[in-house]
């Protein structure tokens, strides 16, 4: 693994499992129908990207399958895990399960009753989820980078990132439905004239609007950009030291040196981990914060 | 690491996951808490309601007892009363008694001694009578002589 090409296996830790459309037939001369048809059956041009330029070469027709099959996953553990206890919620004495359940739940409603003072029962379920999920899915950062690879390698599937919120994929779309949802919730509480306006008319006077929406629109606009990329951005950083200290144990079996770096490794390796479980549990509560903010900002009537 | 269908399927799975927490899940755990939440703050009041309970009760019997406690004073009292008055009562009984049977047992003195004066005085006029008549050696009739007797007895 780490041994044979410290280049090459950060990139293979760094590439999504792919399944898309194989670029080549692009390059094709352009045939007719049933050729191509024939073609993509010969040669299964719909498939696993080989490698990271075959999957960039991908373009936006393609999946992460590995990205997508763990925050699934994930969400579903979610589910699954809060669905059992809400449903047995007793108002007597809760259990272990139940307690912690619930000490998650009331700490988001705190949050969200802090934040958010409108009418709007959706809130504050969508931040437990944004919250724990998030969570869950930065927290596979602290599973040793290798195992699940080696083990998904076993069964002949070549990359696997297990990480979702490292994939800009997974942190993006996230940011851009609470965006859209922004953009909803503004044009119901204040009408797309009063909406406009926001945007038009301050902070300078009416006049100004122009200099106002230059000043306006990207503020807009960064929110769901730093939102996504800024959980996208320390995960992937995260994951890149794991990658580098995992780059330690390449000689630990070889020499006195190597075995020595490797020991060091291993320290690093429990001090950033321990880090780590500050950084992935602020980093999901940065989001869930912020997408609550965002979103009474979006009910918030008068600026 | 190039944008492509996934961030449509996350953005639809975040959209599901978070409609699924929103209509099953928060719910059901809000719903539990808050009634706990309810359930706790009737206790309390509950405790609290029992507390003043108690509070009331307990002076209600600090007065009783001190009711009681008067009455007990006032029964005794009263006994005591009633028994100094009995005893008073008994002992002017008795004192009448004693001078009833004091009177009685001098009439009975004053009539005894007069029974006896009468029969000595009987005595003394036979004897009297019996002398003269040896005396005179003469018959004297009883009949003739019985207002001089009586006269005589009586100065006796």
């Amino acid at each position: 693994m780490a041994s044979d090409n410290p280049q090459e296996y950060i990139k293979h830790h760094l590439t999504n499992l792919t399944y898309g459309r194989h670029p080549e037939l692009e390059t094709l001369e352009p045939i007719d129908l049933n050729a191509r048809i024939h073609q993509e059956f010969l040669y299964g041009t719909w498939g696993f990207a080989h490698d990271a330029e075959e999957a960039s070469a991908m373009g936006f027709n393609s999946i992460n399958v590995d990205s997508m099959a763990w925050s699934v996953a994930l969400g579903l553990a979610f589910c699954a895990l809060f669905y059992s206890v809400a449903r047995k919620a007793t108002a007597g004495v809760p259990g272990g399960l139940q307690n912690a359940v619930e000490y998650v739940v009331e700490f988001v409603d705190d949050m969200v009753r802090g934040i958010f003072t409108h009418k709007n029962d959706l809130i504050a379920p969508m931040a437990l989820t944004v919250f724990v999920w998030v969570f869950l899915m930065n927290l596979m950062d602290l599973v040793p980078v290798d195992w699940i690879p080696e083990l998904a390698a076993l069964f002949g599937v070549h990359f696997m990132k297990v990480v979702p919120s490292t994939d800009p994929n997974i942190t993006m779309s996230m940011a851009l439905s609470i965006f859209v949802l922004m953009l909803y919730y503004s044009v119901k509480c204040k009408g797309l004239a009063g909406f406009g306006s926001e945007l038009a008319f301050q902070p300078f006077p009416k006049f100004m609007a122009p200099l106002n929406l230059v000043l306006e629109l990207p503020t807009l606009f960064a929110k769901p950009l730093s939102l996504g990329l800024r959980l996208f951005g320390n995960m992937y950083a995260g994951e890149m030291i794991f990658i580098l200290i995992a780059l330690m144990y390449a000689g630990i079996a070889t020499d006195i040196v190597g075995g020595a770096i490797g020991i060091f490794g291993g320290v690093l390796h429990l001090a950033w981990a321990a880090f780590h479980v500050l950084i992935i549990t602020l980093q999901a509560y940065i989001f869930a914060v912020l997408t609550v903010v965002y979103l009474a900002a979006a009910h918030d009537e008068a600026h | 690491m190039n944008l492509n269908w996934t961030l449509v399927g996350q953005s639809i799975t975040f959209l599901v996951f978070a409609w699924t927490c929103y209509k099953f899940i928060w719910p059901l755990l809000i719903g539990a808490m808050d009634e706990r939440a309810t359930l706790i703050g009737e206790g309390i009041e509950n405790a609290e309601q029992a507390r003043r309970d108690l509070e009331d009760a307990s002076s209600k019997v600090d007065e009783i007892m001190r009711d009681a406690r008067a009455d007990a004073h006032a029964l005794v009292d009263q006994a005591r009363t009633q028994a100094a008055t009995m005893i008073d009562d008994a002992k002017k009984d008795a004192e009448n008694e004693g001078e009833r049977i004091r009177e009685t047992a001098r009439a009975d003195v004053v009539q005894e001694a007069n029974r006896a004066r009468e029969s000595l005085r009987a005595e003394v006029a036979e004897l009297a009578l019996s002398g003269a008549e040896r005396i005179l050696e003469s018959g004297i009739d009883r009949a003739q002589h019985a207002e001089l007797l009586d006269k005589l007895a009586s100065e006796l």
